[in-house]
């Protein structure tokens, strides 16, 4: 290894480390007590407690935000892995005329700018009833579902286009076979292309968590009542509560990091795989 | 002709029940992003020629043809801010993260030990929301708990002061976009065929001149799709600067003034519409660029 090299090397260590420092920061102040750093300093060494994760998750009823967010990414992931898998069969197995115009239609959905959609949505929610054992606001606006169904319909786009590159790499034969065997289009879907789409449905699955988990805009304008909000969204009215005690904030980020960490970490990846499926199909 | 008569003749072989599963397999998530997406797309573009309070029916809103873009652009002070604020981010992306991101990409792709962990640090800030990254870089920028004035000593309030927060906030989202970047690029550089490496290392060429003169220029795919991302990532940005501020005292963004225009009191839905027409317009530009990549690349 000649110098050269090994310069290179050093300096993507310590941008690596630079890199994690900001998550590093955050871990070690929320193990900190307020009292100890607001003497010595937040560089300074010590005061070690646990106390923080306990009144954060107090103070920002984090148990609440998070059973919120899962009613909202749960069923938004499925549903927009579900429908975007069927659109992806079709447009994988049959050839239509209008089969690259539908893709380009889920595609280019999933790209457009949510604020520039922002008012039609909001007026189309707020016209449509719902009764009140779906949605106590008696419609879509402030309701779960219609969170759900934005984030459904954002996603789809994506997903399809990542489940239909994948399912025209399978070979046509085994499907004419089944065909032939007298299997109709469901269970060729169901039985035998969805089997074979194990992984990048896996891939898709991880990035969708942390993608629907993740999203702010919508849930910050369709749902008036604040506490309704996804625990991404929350974070704004959390301000408030933790406005002067910087090591609340730190415990209250990791807490809220949390789920995405253990996704990442856990299965990174399936979720290297999703996104470089997206883009390059590699 | 063959092909299509197969075609046709598979086609006509589906029966009644396998049409009715095509039908709702393609029906019901099509309803759904057509109506979630694209007619909310289309009437923006509608209503931002009209005015109109929000109040009562469409059917009272006046029509006032290209008022509402006047207006925007003669009259309306944060619009310009926005519209520079906007593109300094595109360009901070670009030259910051963008750059860096295809650097740590063409490192890392090598066998490098210890690369796998490096990947994983560079990936992480990609699975947190911005929103959360706004608050986990309060930790860094806070004026009297912050980091950075604590090792140095200034009372900088890094995300209040319109001077110096679009830089900071930039810093922030651009520390999730490099790591973004470098896996994409990564995907790419596993494309390349190795052969051509080969046959630059045999004529002569040195790692650096290789990867500009022969890896480069074989990832125009990769290249088309990040230059969109990036485009539409700056152009969508939003998150940051709402948990900040929503928008105001030096984040100035389109996005957060098509949000201030709809949201709250004073609702003037056509002339938010008008600025939303406008994020439409340039994004169109570039997924049309982007649809024209991937579908071309699917073709072949």
């Amino acid at each position: 290894m000649n110098a050269r090299l090994r310069a290179v090397y050093a300096l993507v260590a310590v941008l690596a480390l630079a890199w994690l420092f900001p998550v590093i920061w955050a871990l070690l102040n929320s193990f900190r007590s307020y009292a100890y750093t607001a003497q010595h300093g937040y560089v300074s060494f010590g005061g070690w407690t646990l106390k923080n994760y306990a009144d954060a998750w107090e103070r920002g009823n984090f148990a609440h935000y998070l059973l919120n967010s899962l009613y909202v990414t749960v069923p938004a992931v499925i549903a927009s892995i579900g429908l975007a898998a069927c659109v992806a069969f079709v447009i994988a197995r049959f050839s239509f005329r209008f089969n690259v115009a539908l893709l380009g239609l889920f595609t280019a959905a999933n790209l457009l700018p949510p604020q520039a959609l922002l008012i039609p949505v909001y007026r189309i929610f707020r016209q449509v009833p719902m009764p009140f054992w779906i949605s106590s606001s008696g419609s879509l606006l402030n309701s779960f579902l219609g969170l759900i169904l934005v984030n459904t319909a954002f996603q789809t786009g994506f997903c399809t286009f990542v489940l239909s590159n994948y399912m025209k790499t399978l070979p046509a034969e085994m499907f004419e076979a089944a065909e032939v065997d007298g299997a109709g289009v469901w269970t060729r879907f169901w039985r035998l292309a969805l089997p074979l789409c194990r992984a990048p449905l896996a891939a898709l699955a991880v990035l969708e968590v942390t993608w629907i988990y993740n999203e702010f805009f919508w849930a910050t304008v369709l749902m008036q009542d604040s506490s309704k909000f996804p625990i991404t969204s929350s974070l704004n009215n959390l301000r408030g509560a933790f406005f002067t005690d910087n090591n609340l904030v730190a415990a209250a980020s990791v807490i809220v990091a949390m789920p995405t960490l253990i996704v990442f970490l856990v299965l990174q990846r399936q979720f290297v795989a999703g996104l470089t499926m997206g883009s390059t199909k590699g | 002709m063959l092909l299509r008569g197969g075609r046709r003749g598979r086609r006509r072989r589906l029966t009644d029940r396998d049409r009715v599963v095509v039908s709702v397999m393609v029906g019901v998530p099509t309803l759904l992003v057509i109506a979630l997406v694209w007619v909310p797309a289309l009437l923006s573009v509608a209503l931002s020629f009209v005015r109109w309070n929000g109040l009562g029916s469409v059917g009272d809103a006046d029509w006032v043809g290209l008022q509402n873009y006047r207006d925007i652009v003669e009259i309306y002070p944060p619009f310009w801010p926005a519209v520079r604020h906007n593109l300094i981010w595109l360009v901070a992306l670009f030259l910051g993260p963008t750059v860096l991101g295809i650097a740590l990409a063409a490192v890392l792709d090598r066998e490098l030990r210890g690369s796998r962990l490096y990947q994983t640090a560079f990936f992480l800030p990609t699975v947190l929301s911005l929103a959360l990254i706004g608050f986990v870089w309060q930790l860094v920028y806070s004026a009297d708990q912050g980091l950075l004035n604590g090792l140095t000593g200034s009372s900088i309030d890094w995300y209040g002061d319109p001077e110096y927060n679009l830089g900071a906030v930039i810093v922030a989202s651009g520390w999730r976009h490099t790591g973004y970047i470098m896996l994409l690029y990564l995907a790419g550089l596993k494309g390349v065929d190795p052969a051509l490496r080969e046959a630059a290392k045999l004529d002569g060429c040195g790692e650096v001149q290789t990867f500009f003169r022969v890896v480069f220029p074989v990832m125009r795919p990769v290249n088309i799709i990040v230059l969109v991302i990036t485009v539409i990532e700056s152009l969508r940005a939003f998150d940051l600067v709402w948990v900040i501020n929503k928008g105001r005292n030096g984040l100035e963004l389109i996005s957060a003034l098509v949000t201030q225009n709809i949201v709250g009191e004073a609702s003037r839905v056509g002339f938010g519409s008008a600025l939303a027409t406008i994020m439409l317009v340039v994004s169109t530009v570039f997924i049309v660029v982007y649809l024209r990549t991937v579908m071309r690349e699917d073709n072949s």
